[in-house]
């Protein structure tokens, strides 16, 4: 996606942010360390990785209250019921790619 | 969340199109799911499976939970009332897939060589070896392994996940996001019950909805037959009306 936006756009990225909940699935920081091997040899290894950790939000269905919770406590904060559904948490997004405007260039890929 | 309906903007990530970049850079605002490529593969085999009436299980587990002995007996006790498939993932072996053969439907095995889940693309392959004309049940065995396969949607209409008395009531525990996405649990190997006292049901139920999952529990034994009829009848319930899959055969 990064290799895409650089492509279509003709441009160097410079930043890509990730959004990422503790529902994803996926751990910041083996993120973080894979990046580089999996960016090496295309537009996007000239970019620097910002994870954003999202916190896991729920909303109550008994008595509709939000709350943050832990991943294996996902209880309301106010009523303590386990009936919840989930507002934020589960997010792996490529939220945004900044590029520089400094070095254009022309890509394959 | 989706790519297409602007669900995937939430109160967190809202600022976002507001935010001014730096002077020198151009920011480009994606807020794309990292997996649209599985994601969009996924809805693609749920498509396939729907336009021929096939109603489609994801079984999740740990590794040797008992998955393929449930599938075995599932087949055994569902002959003649529905006509079953199975895409089975392992890393190595055809063994799961000779033994559902033997069974007499049947079965494409997945090797993933040392890929620890199933994505939408590999059943997407499996697909073309499956006809699904002559099906109405389809099984995907997904590789035993309680982490990575939660994060891939492979177009099942239901995700069932066992939990084997010898692994401790406390799975869901230390596997929530696993457990927060099933549709239905099952305790199997019941009939080591009594060897397995420290097993408690009521406990593993507990965590489950600390997990934050509401799926339904039934425990049952493979081996000998105990809670298999529970398990039968949530499958009938999932699936269209027999008219409705004749219907279709028409």
């Amino acid at each position: 996606m990064v290799n895409d936006i650089a492509a279509e756009r003709m441009a160097m990225p410079c930043v890509v942010t990730v959004q990422m909940g503790p529902l994803s699935g996926v751990e910041p920081g083996l993120l973080a360390r894979a990046y580089p091997l999996a960016a090496a040899g295309s537009p996007a290894s000239s970019a620097r990785l910002e994870i954003e950790n999202v916190k896991l939000r729920l909303r109550c269905k008994m008595c509709d209250a939000v709350c943050e919770a832990m991943v294996n406590r996902q209880l309301c904060a106010v009523c303590g019921a386990w009936q919840t559904d989930v507002i934020e948490g589960a997010e792996l997004l490529l939220k945004r790619v900044e590029l520089s405007l400094q070095t254009q260039v022309h890509l394959h890929v | 969340m989706c790519n297409v309906c602007g669900c995937n903007v939430t109160a967190g990530n809202l600022h976002v199109a507001k935010k001014p970049a730096p002077v020198g850079s151009s920011a480009i605002d994606v807020l794309q799911r990292l997996l649209a490529a599985n994601d969009s593969e996924a809805i693609h085999n749920r498509v396939h499976f729907d336009e021929h009436r096939v109603f489609a299980v994801n079984l999740m587990s740990s590794p040797g939970a008992g998955k393929t002995s449930l599938l075995e007996a599932t087949i055994r006790a569902l002959r003649g009332e529905f006509r079953i498939g199975v895409i089975e993932g392992d890393l190595e072996t055809e063994n799961d897939a000779l033994r559902i053969r033997a069974e007499g439907v049947p079965a494409v095995q997945i090797t993933t060589g040392t890929a620890c889940h199933l994505d939408a693309h590999m059943v997407h392959e499996a697909l073309h070896d499956l006809d699904l004309r002559n099906l109405d049940l389809v099984f995907i065995e997904n590789v035993g392994n309680l982490v990575c396969p939660a994060g891939f949607d492979l177009g099942q209409h239901r995700n069932v996940v066992l939990l084997s008395l010898p692994e401790g009531d406390d799975k869901p525990a230390k596997y929530p996001v696993m457990f927060r996405q099933c549709d239905l649990v099952l305790i199997s190997k019941l009939d080591l019950a009594p060897v397995m006292p420290e097993f408690d049901q009521d406990r593993a139920v507990s965590y489950l909805h600390r997990a934050g999952s509401a799926a339904p529990v039934h425990a049952l034994s493979a081996r000998d037959g105990i809670g298999m009829d529970l398990w039968l009848d949530w499958l009938r319930a999932q699936l269209p009306p027999r008219a409705a899959i004749a219907d279709a055969a028409d």
